[in-house]
C-alpha cells in the first residue's frame, strides 16, 4: 500500500466513523431521519456534529503529536503527556473550576490554554538553549510531576466535595456537551501545532541516524526544540482545553501505523493524525450508546481499551525474547 | 577546496582535549588520524564536522572559517559517518540512504540527481542488492555498507570517518578500502580515525598521530610508522614488514618496557 492510498484509506474509515458517532447516541438516529424534522436535524447539528469536529480534533491532535514524540525521543514509548504540556493545562482548567470562574462556557478552555502556555515558557526556560534532548525531557519530567503536585493539592483543598468531584471527573476526559465554539477556539491553534509537527518532520528522519550524525547533516537540534515545544505544546494543550486529558491515543495510534509507514518517522505524522482521529471518534460513539446510568468517561474507556493493546504487545515481546 | 586547522585547542570540563593542534589536509588524499585511546580523536574529527562549538582556533574550508557557513551549507561539503552505527527505526534501506541527501533537497522531495547520488553511493558500497530490505533487519556488516553509502551518497567534498572500518569481515574491510580510495580517487578528501596500525599503513596518503591531545608526529607513512615513534606513543613493540605483494604490516609484538 502506498503512503496516498493510505491517507485516503484512512480518510474513508474516519469519514465513516463520523457517519456513525452522528447516528449513535441515546437516541439512534438513523440516516434518513436527520432531516426529517426540527429536533433530530438539532441534535445532530447543534451536539453531535460539533462533537465530532472536536472529536477529530483531539484524536489527530494526540496521534500527531505522539507519532513527532516518537521519532523526536526515539523511543517507541513516548507520549505526548510526556513534556507536561498536557498536565500543565490540566492544571489551568482545575484552576478555573477551583475558583468556580468556568462558569462562563469559555473561560475554562482558556484557562487550560494559558496553563499550557505557561508550561511551554517553562520547559523552554528550563531546558535552556542548548537544544538538549535530556535536558529538554528531564524539563518535561520537572515539570509534569510539579503540575500534578498542584493540581492533587488543588483537589485536597477544593472548599466543597461537590467541587473536588467536578475536578476529578473533569481530568477523566471527555467530550461531553462541546459546543462550535470549542472547536472554533481549538482549530487554529491545532492547525498551527500541526504545521509545526510537519515542519519537524525531515528533522526527526535525520534523528534516525542519531543525534551527531543528524547535527552533521545540517539539522538545527535548538530549532527542533522550538518545532516541538509548539508543535506539541500546541496540539496537546488544545485538546486537553477542549477535552480534558485523554490517554493512549498517542502512544497507542503511532504504534499501530508505523508498520503501515515504513517506520520513517515523518511519513508516520498524518496517517497517525488521521487514524487518532478515527479512534477518539469510535470510542466516543461507544461510551455514548453503553447502556449506563450516567456517561462513562472518554478518558476511562480510552484506558480500558488501552490496556488489551499493550497485553497484546507484552506477549508479542515476550514471544520474541523467548 | 582545502581543509585547514590552525592552532586548534578545546577545553571540556577543564581537561584540555585538543591542544594547539594545526594540520593541513589535501582534497582527493586519504589522512588518516592514529592514537591512543583519550588521545582526542574522535573531538578532532567533531571539531572538523563543526558540531563540537567550545574550540579555539581556526577550521577553515577554502580559506573561510567552517562555523560562519550555515549548518545546511556546511552539511554538504563536509560529511561524517559517525562510530557509532544508531538506526533507530526499522527503515527501508534506501529510505535510509536517501537520509544523505537531507543537505541537498528541499522539503517537497527528491529530485533526479539525489536518486542518481543514491543509486552510485549504492553500487559504490555493494548495497544494491540490499535495496527493499529493512535496516534492522541486516547484520552488522551490512549495517555499517548502508551507513557508509548513505555518507557518500550525501556527496561532500569532505568525508570524515571514525572507525570506519570496525564492523566489516575482512573481505568487506578491503572492498571499503578500495572503495575509499575510489572516492578519493575521485577527488573526495577523506579523514579516518583508525585503530590498526597495518589498515593505517595501506590506505593512509597522510597520517597524523595524536597523543594526549597533541599532534605527536603527522607525514607520510614510513616517516611516522616506525618502531621508535610507535613505541614512544603506544607504548608497544612492534613488528614492521612487508607482505610478498608489496603490502606493508605493522603487528605489536609486546608492551615496551
Amino acid at each position: 500500500m502506498t503512503a496516498s492510498q493510505l491517507r485516503i484509506m484512512l480518510l474513508l474509515v474516519l469519514a465513516s466513523a463520523i457517519l456513525l458517532s452522528l447516528m449513535a447516541g441515546r437516541h439512534w438516529i438513523p440516516f434518513h431521519q436527520w432531516l426529517g424534522g426540527d429536533l433530530p436535524s438539532l441534535v445532530i447539528m447543534q451536539l453531535r456534529l460539533p462533537r465530532a469536529v472536536v472529536g477529530v480534533l483531539v484524536g489527530a491532535s494526540l496521534g500527531m503529536a505522539g507519532a513527532a514524540m516518537q521519532g523526536y525521543l526515539r523511543n517507541p514509548l513516548a507520549d505526548p503527556g510526556l513534556f507536561g504540556i498536557s498536565s500543565s493545562a490540566a492544571l489551568g482548567a482545575v484552576i478555573s473550576l477551583y475558583f468556580g470562574y468556568a462558569v462562563s462556557a469559555l473561560l475554562l478552555p482558556m484557562f487550560a490554554l494559558l496553563g499550557a502556555g505557561c508550561g511551554m515558557a517553562m520547559l523552554s526556560i528550563l531546558a535552556g538553549r542548548s537544544g538538549s534532548l535530556t535536558l529538554f525531557t528531564l524539563s518535561g519530567v520537572i515539570l509534569s510531576s510539579l503540575t500534578g503536585a498542584l493540581t492533587s493539592l488543588l483537589i485536597s483543598l477544593a472548599p466543597t466535595p461537590f467541587a473536588s468531584s467536578e475536578i476529578v471527573t473533569w481530568l477523566m476526559g471527555a467530550l461531553v456537551d462541546r459546543s462550535w465554539e470549542d472547536a472554533r477556539l481549538a482549530l487554529p491553534l491545532t492547525g498551527i501545532g500541526m504545521a509545526a509537527l510537519l515542519w519537524a518532520g525531515r528533522s526527526l528522519d535525520a534523528l534516525t541516524l542519531g543525534e551527531a550524525t543528524a547535527r552533521s547533516l545540517g539539522i538545527n537540534m535548538r530549532h527542533l526544540q522550538y518545532l516541538m515545544l509548539a508543535g506539541v505544546g500546541l496540539t496537546v494543550g488544545s485538546s486537553v482545553a477542549i477535552a480534558g486529558i485523554i490517554g493512549f491515543v498517542g502512544l497507542v495510534v503511532p504504534h499501530l501505523v508505523r508498520p503501515l509507514v515504513g517506520s520513517q518517522p515523518s511519513a508516520l505524522l498524518i496517517p497517525s493524525a488521521l487514524a487518532g482521529a478515527v479512534l477518539v471518534v469510535l470510542a466516543d460513539s461507544l461510551v455514548r450508546i453503553l447502556p449506563s446510568v450516567s456517561e462513562v468517561r472518554l478518558g476511562i474507556a480510552m484506558a480500558v481499551l488501552g490496556t488489551p493493546f499493550f497485553l497484546a504487545l507484552l506477549f508479542n515481546m515476550r514471544r520474541e525474547i523467548a | 577546496m582545502e581543509l585547514r586547522i590552525d592552532n586548534l585547542s578545546l577545553k571540556l570540563r577543564g581537561r584540555d582535549v585538543l591542544r594547539d593542534i594545526s594540520a593541513r589536509f589535501t582534497p582527493g588524499k586519504i589522512t588518516v588520524i592514529l592514537g591512543p585511546n583519550g588521545a582526542g580523536k574522535s573531538s578532532l574529527l567533531s571539531c572538523l564536522t563543526g558540531l563540537q562549538r567550545q574550540q579555539h582556533g581556526r577550521i577553515t574550508l577554502a580559506g573561510a572559517s567552517i562555523f560562519d557557513l550555515p549548518a545546511a551549507l556546511r552539511a554538504r561539503h563536509i560529511g561524517l559517518l559517525a562510530q557509532k552505527a544508531d538506526i533507530h527505526w526499522d527503515i527501508d534501506v534506501r529510505a535510509l540512504i536517501a537520509l544523505g541527501r537531507l543537505p541537498h533537497h528541499g522539503r517537497w522531495g527528491r529530485s533526479a540527481a539525489d536518486e542518481a547520488a543514491i543509486d552510485a553511493a549504492m553500487a559504490h558500497t555493494d548495497c544494491t542488492a540490499l535495496a527493499g530490505r529493512r535496516a534492522q533487519q541486516l547484520s552488522g556488516g551490512e549495517q555499517a555498507r548502508v551507513l557508509l553509502a548513505r555518507a557518500l551518497a550525501g556527496q561532500p567534498d569532505w568525508l570524515l570517518a571514525d572507525e570506519p572500518l570496525a564492523n566489516f569481515d575482512p573481505v568487506h574491510q578491503l572492498d571499503v578500502m578500495s572503495c575509499l580510495r575510489a572516492v578519493a580517487d575521485g577527488g573526495m578528501g577523506i579523514v579516518l580515525v583508525l585503530h590498526d596500525l597495518t589498515q593505517a599503513a595501506r590506505i593512509a596518503d597522510q597520517i597524523i598521530i595524536l597523543d594526549k591531545g597533541e599532534v605527536a608526529a603527522s607525514g607520510s607513512v614510513s616517516e611516522v610508522l616506525t618502531p621508535e615513534l610507535l613505541a614512544r606513543i603506544f607504548s608497544i613493540r612492534v613488528h614492521v614488514g612487508t607482505a610478498a605483494c608489496g603490502m606493508p604490516i605493522i603487528t605489536p609484538m609486546a608492551r615496551a618496557a
